[in-house]
C-alpha cells in the first residue's frame, strides 16, 4: 500500500465517521432529507464566496457555504409555517432553487475559473492527497484530512457534551422544553453541525456521497438496533467499513471511489434490510405469515367453543363454515392438533382441556378489548408456531 | 439576440422551435403529474426518482453501446421503477420513515450510477461521451425524435389519465373508501406512480436529476393555492409548467451561458412564489388582509358592545351620551367611531355619540347569537 492510497482510506474513514454521528439523528429525527437539502444549497454559499475571496481553498467559503445550510432550514421552515405547502414540498422546492442559483453564477461570472459543478456534486476522493496542508515549509499532510478530523473532534466533543439533552430533545420535545433544554436550540445545533459537516465533506467526496453517508449506515444501524449509544456504534462501524471496502472496490474496478463507496453502503444496507433478525424483510414476511395463521387458529377455536353440536364440528363442514380453502384450513387444523388444542374422533374436532382453557382465556382478553395479552398467551400455550 | 428577437426566431429557427416545444411540453406533463404527486405528499419523490435512474441509464449504455435516447431512457425508467418500490417496501415493511428511505435509495442508486459512469468512462469505446449531460442536463442537445418522443409519452400519459380519472381522484383523497368499492387500489397505485416516474424519466435529459424534482413540483405548488378542484389544478399545473418552460428557455437563449434547466427552475419558483404570496384564498398577502379586516371588525363589535351596555340602562335608546366616556375603553377611535356612523349604527353629534334603533338591534342580535351558541 503506498502513502497516498494509506491517505485517502484515512480520509475516506474520517469522512464517515464524521458524517455517521449527525446522520444518526438526522434519521431519528425524520430529517434525513435535510442532509440532501443542505447538500444542494450550500452552492450559491461557495460561489459567493469564492468572488469575495477569489480562492477556492478559503475558510470563509467553508463558513458562507454553511451559513447557505442554515439558510436553507430556515427557509424551508418559513414556508412550511404558512401552512400553504407540506414540509416535503417545501424542501424539494428550496434546494433547487437555490442550486440553480448557484449554477446560474458560476455560469455568468466564474466560467473561466475552475469551479466546476461536476467537482462539487460528485466529488474525487482520489485527488484529494494532492491538496496538502504546508505550514512553514512543512508537509503536514492532506488539507482535507486536516479540515475533516477537526470537524470529526468538534461532532464528537459536541455529541459527548450533549449526548443527554440531544437525547430527551429527539425523542420527546415536550419533555426536553419541560425540562428546560430548548429542542430549538438543539435542531439549529444539530443542523449548524450537519451543515458544516456537509461542506467540509463534500469538498473531499462530492455533495451525494454525503448524503450517502449520512443516512446509509444510520438507517442501517436502526435496522439492527434501538439503543442510541449502540445505534451511534453501529453506524460509525458501517461508515468506515464501507469507506475502505469501497475503496478497494474502486480501486478494482478503476472507477469513482465516491460512487464505490455509496455502492457498498447500498450493499450492506440490502444486505441487513433482507436479514436483519427482527426487522429485516425476510423475518418481518415471515412474521407476518405466522400472525396471520395464527389469527385463523385462534377463530377457529373460539367456533369450536361456541357449538357443542356436532354436525358444526364436523371437519368437512368447518371447510364450508368458515370459509377457508383446503389448504389453509389443514395448516390450521394441523397446527391445532399439534399443539394439542383440540382432538379429531370420527371425524368430529373437539376442544381438549388445554383447548378449551385457551380459548376461554383468549375470549376473555378479546371481549376486554386487551387483544395485546395473546402474544405472550401463546408463548404459554404453543409448543409449534404457525 | 433579446428576448424579442427569441420569440420570432422562435417559429423559424431549427433549433429553437425544437428546444421550446421540448421545455414546454416537459414543463406541461411534469406540471400535471406533479400535481398527483404533491397531493400524496410524495413530493421528493422526485428527486430521489431522478437520481435513481442514473445507473439505469448507465447499464442501457453498458448493455447496447448505443447512445439512443430511447434505450437510455428505458432503463432509467426501470431502474427509476425499481428505486421507487424499493421506497415502498422500506416504508411498509421495517420502522423506517420516508426520507429515510428516499435519501438512502437517492445517494446509494445515485453513487452506484457514478460508480457505472466512471467504469464506462475508463473503456475503450469512444462512443461513451455524452451520458453525463444526463446527470445536468442539457436542453441544447434536445432533436426532433426527442420531442417526439416526449409528444408521444405526454399524450399516452394524458389518455391514461383522463381514462382513470375518476380512479386516479377517489384514491388520492379516501384511499380507504376506494378499497371499499371495490377498486383495484393497487392497480391504480401503481399506475398513477408508473406516469410520475415516466415523466421524471422523460425530463432528464433536458433539466438533468438535480433540477427534476423542482420541475415537478413547482408548478404544483403554484397551482394548488389558486385552487381547491383536483381538475383545475391539474390544468393550471399544466399551463403554468409549460410556461416556465417556454419563459426559461426564451431568457437562457437570450443570454450567454446560461444553462436552460436552472432557468426553468428558477422561473418555476417565481410562479411559486407570486402564488404564495397573491393567490387571492390562501396567498400570505390576502391573508394577512382578512387577519387584519377581522381583527378591526371585531375591536369594532366591542365598541358597539360597550356602546350597548350603557344604552341599556336608558329608557330612550337614542338619548345622546358624551363621546368622552368612550374614552377609557380600549377599543375606541376615532376612526371606528366614523366606522360606526357609516354602518348607521349611531349617530354623532359634535362631542355625543346617540344609537340609533338599527344599531341596538344589530347589539342585541349579537347576544342573541352568543346565546343561540351557548
Amino acid at each position: 500500500m503506498s502513502n497516498p492510497q494509506i491517505e485517502i482510506q484515512l480520509i475516506a474513514a474520517v469522512v464517515a465517521m464524521a458524517c455517521a454521528i449527525p446522520g444518526v439523528f438526522l434519521v431519528l429525527r425524520k430529517m434525513a432529507l435535510i442532509s440532501d437539502a443542505i447538500s444542494h444549497s450550500i452552492l450559491p454559499g461557495i460561489v459567493i464566496g469564492f468572488f469575495i475571496t477569489q480562492d477556492l481553498n478559503s475558510p470563509l467559503l467553508i463558513l458562507l457555504a454553511a451559513l447557505f445550510g442554515v439558510i436553507t432550514v430556515v427557509m424551508v421552515e418559513a414556508i412550511q409555517k404558512t401552512g400553504l405547502v407540506k414540509e416535503d414540498t417545501a424542501i424539494g422546492l428550496v434546494f433547487p432553487v437555490l442550486f440553480s442559483v448557484g449554477v446560474i453564477l458560476i455560469a455568468k461570472n466564474a466560467s473561466d475559473v475552475h469551479l466546476d459543478i461536476d467537482a462539487v456534486l460528485l466529488g474525487e476522493l482520489a485527488f484529494a492527497p494532492f491538496d496538502r496542508l504546508i505550514v512553514t515549509g512543512a508537509d503536514w499532510g492532506p488539507k482535507s484530512l486536516w479540515i475533516m478530523g477537526s470537524i470529526l473532534l468538534l461532532t464528537l466533543s459536541l455529541l459527548v457534551l450533549f449526548f443527554k439533552e440531544l437525547k430527551v430533545s429527539t425523542f420527546d420535545a415536550g419533555l426536553s422544553s419541560a425540562l428546560g433544554i430548548s429542542p430549538v436550540i438543539m435542531h439549529y445545533g444539530l443542523m449548524s453541525v450537519s451543515s458544516i459537516t456537509v461542506v467540509g465533506a463534500f469538498d473531499a467526496v462530492g455533495a451525494i456521497l454525503v448524503v450517502a453517508l449520512m443516512i446509509a449506515p444510520a438507517a442501517t444501524a436502526y435496522l439492527l438496533t434501538e439503543d442510541l449509544k449502540k445505534m451511534i456504534g453501529l453506524s460509525l462501524l458501517f461508515g468506515v467499513v464501507s469507506a475502505i471496502s469501497g475503496y478497494w472496490a474502486a480501486n478494482f474496478l478503476d472507477a469513482s471511489i465516491s460512487g464505490s463507496i455509496a455502492t457498498t453502503l447500498g450493499v450492506i444496507f440490502l444486505m441487513i434490510y433482507l436479514f436483519a433478525p427482527k426487522r429485516g424483510l425476510i423475518s418481518v414476511l415471515y412474521r407476518q405469515k405466522q400472525q396471520r395463521i395464527e389469527v385463523s387458529l385462534i377463530t377457529f377455536l373460539l367456533h369450536l367453543n361456541r357449538h357443542e353440536e356436532e354436525s358444526e364440528r364436523h371437519i368437512n363442514h368447518l371447510q364450508e363454515h368458515i370459509n377457508w380453502r383446503a389448504v389453509r384450513a389443514r395448516t390450521v387444523l394441523n397446527l391445532a392438533e399439534k399443539n394439542n388444542l383440540v382432538q379429531i374422533t370420527n371425524n368430529v374436532v373437539s376442544l381438549t382441556e388445554k383447548g378449551l382453557a385457551f380459548t376461554e382465556k383468549s375470549l376473555a382478553y378479546i371481549i376486554n378489548n386487551r387483544d395485546e395479552k395473546i402474544e405472550p398467551m401463546k408463548e404459554d400455550f404453543f409448543l409449534f408456531r404457525g | 439576440m433579446n428576448i424579442q428577437e427569441y420569440f420570432e426566431l422562435v417559429w423559424t429557427d431549427y433549433t429553437l422551435r425544437t428546444i421550446t416545444l421540448g421545455t414546454a411540453v416537459l414543463g406541461a406533463i411534469c406540471g400535471m403529474l406533479g400535481s398527483f404527486a404533491v397531493l400524496r405528499k410524495e413530493s421528493l419523490l422526485g428527486d430521489a426518482i431522478s437520481h435513481a435512474a442514473l445507473p439505469g441509464i448507465a447499464i442501457a449504455f453498458l448493455i447496447t453501446g448505443a447512445k439512443d435516447s430511447g434505450t437510455l431512457l428505458l432503463g432509467a425508467l426501470v431502474s427509476g421503477l425499481i428505486g421507487t418500490f424499493w421506497i415502498r417496501g422500506i416504508t411498509s415493511k421495517t420502522h423506517l420513515k420516508s426520507d429515510t428511505a428516499l435519501g438512502i435509495i437517492l445517494s446509494v442508486f445515485f453513487g452506484f450510477g457514478m460508480l457505472l459512469l466512471t467504469f464506462i468512462q475508463k473503456q475503450p469505446n469512444a462512443n461513451q461521451a455524452g451520458l453525463d449531460k444526463y446527470l445536468f442536463g442539457q436542453a441544447a442537445t434536445l432533436v426532433e425524435s426527442d420531442v417526439n418522443l416526449m409528444i408521444i409519452v405526454t399524450g399516452i400519459s394524458l389518455f391514461v389519465m383522463l381514462l382513470f380519472w375518476k380512479e386516479f381522484k377517489i384514491l388520492l383523497f379516501d384511499a380507504d373508501y376506494t378499497k371499499t368499492l371495490g377498486f383495484n387500489t393497487k392497480f391504480i397505485d401503481v399506475l398513477i406512480t408508473f406516469l410520475i416516474v415516466l415523466a421524471i424519466v422523460l425530463g432528464l435529459q433536458t433539466v438533468g436529476v438535480v433540477l427534476m424534482s423542482a420541475i415537478l413540483l413547482a408548478p404544483a405548488a403554484a397551482a394548488r393555492q389558486w385552487t381547491n378542484s383536483l381538475g383545475t389544478m391539474v390544468v393550471l399545473a399544466g399551463i403554468i409548467g409549460a410556461f416556465s418552460g417556454v419563459f426559461g428557455t426564451a431568457i437562457s437563449a437570450s443570454q450567454n451561458n446560461l444553462s436552460t434547466g436552472p432557468v426553468i427552475v428558477l422561473v418555476a419558483g417565481a410562479f411559486v412564489l407570486f402564488s404564495f404570496i397573491f393567490s387571492p384564498k390562501r396567498g400570505i398577502l390576502f391573508r394577512e388582509i382578512r387577519f387584519r379586516k377581522n381583527r378591526t371588525d371585531l375591536k369594532l363589535m366591542k365598541t358597539l358592545q360597550f356602546m350597548y351596555g350603557v344604552v341599556q340602562d336608558h329608557e330612550n335608546i337614542s338619548h345622546p351620551h358624551a363621546i368622552r366616556i368612550l374614552n377609557n375603553f380600549q377599543g375606541y377611535t376615532r376612526g371606528s367611531l366614523k366606522k360606526l356612523e357609516n354602518e348607521g349604527w349611531i349617530a354623532v353629534e359634535g362631542q355625543q355619540w346617540a344609537m340609533t334603533p338599527k344599531g341596538y338591534k344589530r347589539a342585541q342580535e349579537m347576544y342573541n347569537k352568543k346565546a343561540e351558541n351557548e
